[in-house]
């Protein structure tokens, strides 16, 4: 067990990942001597070269259009995309090639390939940099997408990532980047499309992902000082969604409130709403709410503070929940 | 098959830079339906009259008997695709994407590929299929609606076709970035590979085209950019796509661009072997612009008639390439009327082949898809595909309805 910043648990399990696996190559911008923009590939070009950390031109479609080709010829490509609000210059690349080729080809080619995307806001960024695009991928056939919320995870989550034969959206919660947690490199975490159950409560239950996990552990614990008992589960994946845990626990507390920064039209909050309704309609005592971001672009940063769910609008939902 | 061992010379064979007053450069609009002429030098070695060519830099250094096999890829070529344009007619296909006037740029290249090298197409490149041994009925499945491309590119060294325009160009650089660090350049021992990505005037103002131009560059990767210029982007001229003589692009990037006769069969073979020798021996990438024309639709669902004229088809009905080699084998005698009468046969056959393999093609199940999505489970979808599964099962057996 060693105590480490999520950062730092990235990078260490990429490390492992280019360790284990000579066919794995990290490509992205500024990744190389830079070690990336929030420092996740720091030293790996280093201590294995530039033919496998890769310093890529500037252009995101070009990065994520030859890992697929790299993929092709046998390897496997760990991308990095530096922040949300870039990605769509590659949304073609993804959204028509990445999530397909297995379809196209009748399952005869697979594309191995991991795409890293800091998301979520919460660090006083400029525009395009604190977005929340997971429900663009989660709504692709062809596409896995998770999100890893603590350093334990996180160091899990991405070398099983890149061990799978599917495509994964990766998504690291960029606020949480250096908060720390313990990393233990000899247990490996749960399978990667199992949600964990963080917290047993037995009134609410909060179901959420990346950033919102702290937010929502915390907001779990303030609720205990009221006396009341909220569950939080980490989904931990979003394609496919853990619906097991979803639906045991939907059904313990009959109450259920999805948070996530991302907008609330369409977002993943609206699947898990229509999922449980159909599921596990007798058994719920209120309908299932949902505290996100707002429907509009991620506002300046001055005012995000607002924008993001908080304690205050979590702890105000799990009142609203138990009030039917 | 060119004699050339020095790597360089076609920069210095390469054309002065024409400037923007050349003719090459049109204004947007101002030859919109006008006849494309070849105002650029390329690469010819058998001209439209039959006759064979000089060039300073470039032979085509095969037998006359060689041709005479170019020849008989290139009239099946042009069978096949008279055939599937028969079957959309007929309702077999829903859609194909025909490649009249282009044999000579996709056989041409297509038989200059070496054991390594591998292929990504547009969807229009039937005859370098042809040219690599594949069967035209692996292509019809996706035209048919019975798959979505379906064959193994790795087997075939031919990948799926690619229906977004462009998306293919960087597929090719990173497949050619991995030949890379497989070591597979530079070792003339014949293990050394390259990619080569086909892609047309239109494609060449998708920014994934200039990314691959970009990616390929930086990476010294072994990838032949052939662009088919076949000067119509389904009803937009070339002059709406670029101000330059589309191979003087390369130049930009920082490598070799060569524009070549797409309708020479033998300077398309000179010049793609050439651009495959220096992937392979590390010296990088080369964009080929083949100067030719799409003789008929962009697809069977397309109408040239509303874009183009008369005398643009007439012109370069004059410059057909199947004919020119015609007339050089018939003229020196290499090939004469029971040859042809011959080959006349033997498409035939093939194009019996594809009748009725085509009809012969299984519709796929659409519980295939559940399965073929993802190469691991999904949980969610597995739960689909048993629902899907359980609806189909409760209409029972059709047949049994019929014997009831």
């Amino acid at each position: 067990m060693s105590r480490m910043t999520m950062a730092k648990a990235l990078n260490a399990g990429l490390r492992k990942a280019l360790e284990a696996d000579p066919k794995v190559v990290l490509t992205g911008e500024d990744i190389g001597r830079l070690g990336g923009v929030f420092r996740i590939t720091e030293g790996l070009q280093k201590d294995f070269g530039t033919d496998r950390v890769i310093d890529s031109p500037l252009a995101e479609s070009g990065i994520v259009g030859t890992a697929v080709g790299m993929a092709m010829r046998g390897y496997r490509p760990v991308v990095e995309i530096q922040f949300d609000g870039f990605v769509f210059p590659a949304y073609d690349q993804i959204v028509t090639q990445v999530a397909k080729f297995h379809h196209r080809s009748g399952g005869r080619v697979k594309l191995p390939m991991v795409i890293r995307i800091p998301f979520g806001g919460g660090i006083g960024a400029v525009e395009h940099h604190s977005e929340s695009p997971e429900a663009y991928f989660a709504h692709t056939p062809g596409l896995k997408v998770v999100a890893c919320s603590h350093p334990n995870d996180a160091y899990w989550m991405l070398q099983q990532s890149i061990a799978s034969d599917d495509p994964i959206i990766f998504l690291e919660p960029k606020r949480r980047y250096h908060e720390k947690g313990e990393v233990d490199e000899t247990a490996a975490s749960l399978p990667l499309h199992r949600a964990n159950l963080l917290r047993e409560g037995d009134q609410v239950t909060l179901l959420t992902y990346g950033p919102m996990v702290r937010t929502c552990l915390d907001a779990a614990a303030a609720a205990q000082e009221e006396g009341i008992g909220v569950g939080v589960v980490d989904l931990r994946t979003l394609s496919p969604l853990d619906l097991e845990t979803v639906y045991s626990q939907a059904r313990r507390t009959g109450r259920v409130v999805v948070v996530h920064e991302a907008q609330l039209t369409l977002g993943m909050g609206a699947e898990l709403a229509a999922r449980i309704q159909a599921e596990c309609f007798y058994e719920l005592e209120s309908p299932v709410l949902r505290v996100t971001g707002y429907d509009t672009p991620y506002p300046p940063s001055r005012v995000e503070s607002e924008y993001l769910p908080d304690l205050d609008r979590v702890l105000d939902a799990v009142d609203r929940s138990l009030a039917y | 098959m060119t004699q050339r061992g020095d790597a360089a010379e076609p920069d210095r064979a390469r054309p002065e830079s024409p400037g923007p007053e050349s003719p090459g450069a049109t204004s947007p609009g101002g030859s919109f339906g006008a006849v494309p002429r070849e105002t650029e030098p390329m690469v010819q070695l058998l001209a439209p009259s039959g006759e064979r060519v000089e060039h300073a830099h470039f032979r085509f250094d095969g037998d006359d008997r060689t041709i005479a096999g170019l020849l008989r890829d290139m009239v099946l070529a042009r069978r096949i695709d008279t055939e599937a344009t028969a079957l959309q007619r007929q309702g077999e296909l829903g859609l194909w994407s025909p490649l009249l006037g282009q044999e000579a740029a996709q056989v041409g290249s297509g038989r200059a590929f070496g054991p390594n090298d591998v292929a990504f197409p547009t969807y229009r490149e039937h005859g370098v299929a042809w040219a690599m041994g594949i069967d035209p009925l692996t292509l019809l499945g996706l035209f048919r609606g019975v798959s979505l491309g379906g064959w193994d590119p790795a087997e075939l060294r031919f990948n799926l076709y690619t229906v977004v325009i462009g998306s293919q160009t960087l597929h090719a650089t990173g497949y050619a970035m991995g030949i890379q660090r497989d070591g597979r350049v530079g070792n003339d021992d014949g293990t050394d590979a390259a990619t080569i990505a086909y892609f047309g005037d239109g494609a060449s103002s998708q920014g994934d085209v200039n990314e691959a131009f970009v990616f390929a560059a930086s990476a010294n990767a072994p990838v032949v950019f052939f662009c088919q210029n076949n000067q119509w982007a389904i009803s937009e001229p070339t002059s709406l796509q670029t101000r330059v003589p589309l191979y003087q692009r390369a130049h930009g990037f920082g490598f070799p661009g060569v524009r070549v006769d797409g309708n020479d069969v033998l300077a398309v073979h000179a010049v793609t072997e050439w651009a495959l020798r220096r992937a392979h021996a590390g010296e990088g990438p080369t964009l080929v612009e083949a100067y030719t024309y799409r003789m008929g639709a962009h697809t069977t669902s397309d109408d040239p008639s509303k874009y183009r004229e008369d005398d643009e088809l007439e012109h370069w009905r004059s410059r057909d390439p199947i004919d020119r080699v015609k007339t050089y084998l018939l003229g020196n005698q290499t090939i004469d009327q029971q040859w042809l009468d011959d080959l006349a046969a033997e498409s035939d056959r093939l194009a019996e082949h594809l009748r009725r393999g085509c009809r012969e093609l299984a519709d796929p199940s659409l519980a295939d898809s559940f399965t073929t999505t993802y190469a691991e489970e999904h949980a969610p979808l597995a739960a689909q595909a048993a629902e899907y599964a359980e609806y189909v099962a409760s209409f029972g057996d059709p047949d049994a309805e019929v014997t009831r």
